[in-house]
């Protein structure tokens, strides 16, 4: 085998520094056969620098203008944080169920969105299907039924939303300490009234993608899939809990890496690691190392790390998927999406059990404690654990943030699936087609990266794909701009 | 008297991004009869429910190389392959409200030209704030009955922008 030095590497350099870009590349030897694929994501990592100054108190709602695709991860996990600092973290009864309610509403919305409007097209026309049928369009025209249940799921969890957040951009809902708002009894039973018909289409959503992976295992069971450590929350006994727990880590055959970490000490267990040809870190579990250390987040994490989910359908789910691989972690990539919507079955039966708490009605919101200086929040996106850490000095003003989104923890997978499907679909086949980029994306896509959140004006290019061949010239190059 | 609906969309942490959600606040103020105004990080699927509720919409966005100070175009449904969930078209947006709700929506692109998209923070460019001023004159001459016609107000200061009437050339003679 040829050593790298002796072919040509390219490091693309992003046009500019936008959160939103990414770039593949593919680096072939002389007989056209991949040797290096990278998925580059240009993360821009400003916000942490920018917010050094600011007063504690502003977080939660500056930390919104980070992504606009997540705000409500980012509001909750930076208001968690700063529970710690004001010695608030033991929420009342009503806060903490608000900010629950929140969370699962975002939760809710936007699997539903990932899944009918994102991933559907894949699913239902096939990977290699023609472009111009391949998209949410294609599908509200021949599965309307599907498209207008991904429209109204996605209505339902951003309505929630913006009856516990306040509104839609720069929510306020949640503040150090507590939340400054219930929810009335008559935004209570707007829910309401949609509930059961919320319920029918999440039960109808894991069949939809349960049927698929199993109708297709053969070939999904190999697409971009790779044995990987798994990391999320978990609660004390081992539940699954979006919202709060403990740091639980698993290797790919289930054996405990570490159990109940408290997140405060999260760097006990956990590095990020700098490499030259990206902007984004690359994490790790500290006792195995930067080469064995890397894991996986996200819904296929969640599922495989959780001992049991605390509602009874996305239970009884639960206990199907891990079945397919003996109770063993499930390893294949292609199940994030079945993982996906267990989670949507789980988040609105929580919804469900939430509206009718009258605890959401209570009125004691804010509590406080003992100062500190220093406060870690973490919060299960919908994408993937979220860390946010923060210190503040006696002047109220924050003098350090350090900032690990979800994308970030799935760095080193996303560029596994990458090479794989690379070497698998790619491999002596000199040009690029749609169809290959497709497949590509299709890897990178089961993990729902948050690839053009924060800045998306109109113009913008959220995919590259540049082939370069062992002279180090670009043979091809595909870009998925916003007008396909 | 036609129901409008005005969505103003992007990122006020991202500087000129917030074009869209700045024009959407000042539209707000404007309490015009028949215009609901929306604002949001970016254009999402259920989008299209609304705008199936309404007879015209408007999308104001951030434009990154158009015309400046603005350009305001007709748009139509069309579906495009996406590559995240993260955020739709105008196009597809329209694509859907037809597909899914059956309506027949006339729409529009307002496009606001911004210079600074690189930098968390708030608040414009100065050129994008003077921008956004003359698309506040150009769409509020519209919204109260004034012309629907298309165009790119380009080179104001030259020739005078070719769409947007009397507010519009006021708001230019002021700068």
């Amino acid at each position: 085998m040829k050593s790298t030095t002796e072919m040509k590497r390219v490091i693309i350099e992003p046009v500019t520094r936008v959160e939103g870009h990414g770039k593949v590349s593919l680096l072939l030897d002389e007989n056209n056969v991949v040797r290096q694929a990278r998925l580059h994501i240009v993360e821009f990592r400003g916000f942490e620098r920018f917010v050094q100054g600011r007063p504690y108190w502003e977080m939660p709602v500056l930390v919104q203008r980070l992504c606009g695709i997540c705000p409500v991860s980012h509001h909750l996990a930076a208001a968690k944080a700063m529970d710690r600092i004001v010695g608030g973290e033991n929420l009342t009864p009503t806060a903490e169920k608000m900010r629950r309610l929140m969370h699962y509403g975002q939760m809710f919305q936007s699997h539903a969105l990932h899944f009918f409007h994102l991933c559907s097209p894949d699913l239902l026309f096939g990977f290699d299907a023609d472009v111009a049928v391949r998209n949410i369009v294609g599908v509200a025209r021949k599965h309307p039924q599907l498209a207008v249940q991904g429209v109204m799921m996605r209505k339902y969890g951003q309505e929630i939303i913006k009856a516990t957040a306040g509104k839609k951009i720069h929510g306020t809902g949640a503040i150090p300490g507590g939340v400054n708002k219930n929810l009335s009894i008559a935004e209570r039973d707007v829910f309401l009234k949609d509930l059961d018909q919320m319920m029918a289409w999440s039960r109808s959503a894991v069949k939809l993608a349960k049927d698929y992976t199993l109708e297709h295992l053969k070939t999904l069971a190999t697409f971009g899939s790779f044995d990987s450590n798994h990391l999320s929350l978990v609660r004390a006994d081992g539940a699954m809990d979006l919202y709060h727990g403990n740091l639980r880590a698993i290797d790919a055959q289930g054996k405990t890496i570490f159990d109940q970490v408290d997140y405060q000490e999260y760097r006990d267990c956990l590095i990020e690691e700098v490499r030259d040809w990206s902007y984004m870190k690359f994490p790790f579990i500290k006792s195995l190392g930067p080469e064995n250390g890397w894991y996986r987040v996200g819904p296929l994490a969640r599922v495989n790390t959780a001992t049991f989910i605390d509602t009874p359908e996305a239970e009884a789910e639960r206990k199907e998927f891990m079945a397919l691989t003996n109770g063993k972690p499930n390893n294949i990539t292609m199940a994030y999406h079945w993982a996906r919507m267990i989670e949507v079955l789980h988040s609105i039966e929580k919804i469900r059990d939430l509206l009718h708490d009258k605890d959401l009605q209570g009125t004691d919101l804010v509590t406080k404690g003992e100062r500190r200086e220093e406060g870690v929040g973490l919060i299960e996106a919908p994408r993937g654990t979220l860390f946010h850490h923060y210190k503040v000095n006696a002047q109220d003003q924050v003098t350090m943030a350090n900032l690990i989104v979800s994308t970030t923890n799935n760095n080193t997978p996303m560029n596994m699936a990458v090479q794989r499907v690379a070497q698998d679909y790619l491999s002596g086949k000199p040009e690029l087609t749609e169809g290959l980029l497709n497949h590509i994306e299709v890897a990178i896509r089961a993990y729902d990266p948050c690839l053009s959140c924060a800045t998306h004006a109109l113009g913008r290019m959220p995919l590259i794909v540049e082939l370069i061949d062992c002279q180090g010239d670009v043979v091809q190059k595909l870009a998925r701009d916003t007008n396909g | 008297m036609r129901t409008v609906l005005f969505i103003g969309y992007g990122n006020p942490g991202r500087r000129d991004d917030g074009l869209g959600p700045g024009l959407a606040a000042r539209v707000e103020r404007l309490a015009i009869p028949g215009v609901t105004v929306d604002s949001d990080y970016q254009l999402t699927v259920e989008d299209a429910e609304a705008v199936a509720r309404h007879e015209v919409t408007i999308f104001a966005d951030a434009s990154v190389g158009g015309t400046e100070p603005f350009y305001f175009r007709r748009v139509s449904a069309r579906g495009a392959p996406g590559f995240s969930s993260h955020g739709v078209e105008p196009e597809e947006v329209l694509a859907l409200a037809v597909d899914l709700f059956g309506a027949r929506p006339e729409a529009y692109v307002l496009g606001i030209r911004g210079y600074e998209f690189n930098a968390f923070g708030e608040g414009l460019s100065p050129r994008a704030a003077a921008n956004l001023a003359l698309a506040e004159a150009f769409i509020g001459g519209v919204l109260r009955g004034g012309s629907w016609a298309t165009g790119e107000c380009g080179d104001p200061v030259e020739s005078g922008c070719a769409i947007g009437g009397a507010a519009v050339k006021e708001t230019l003679r002021r700068r």
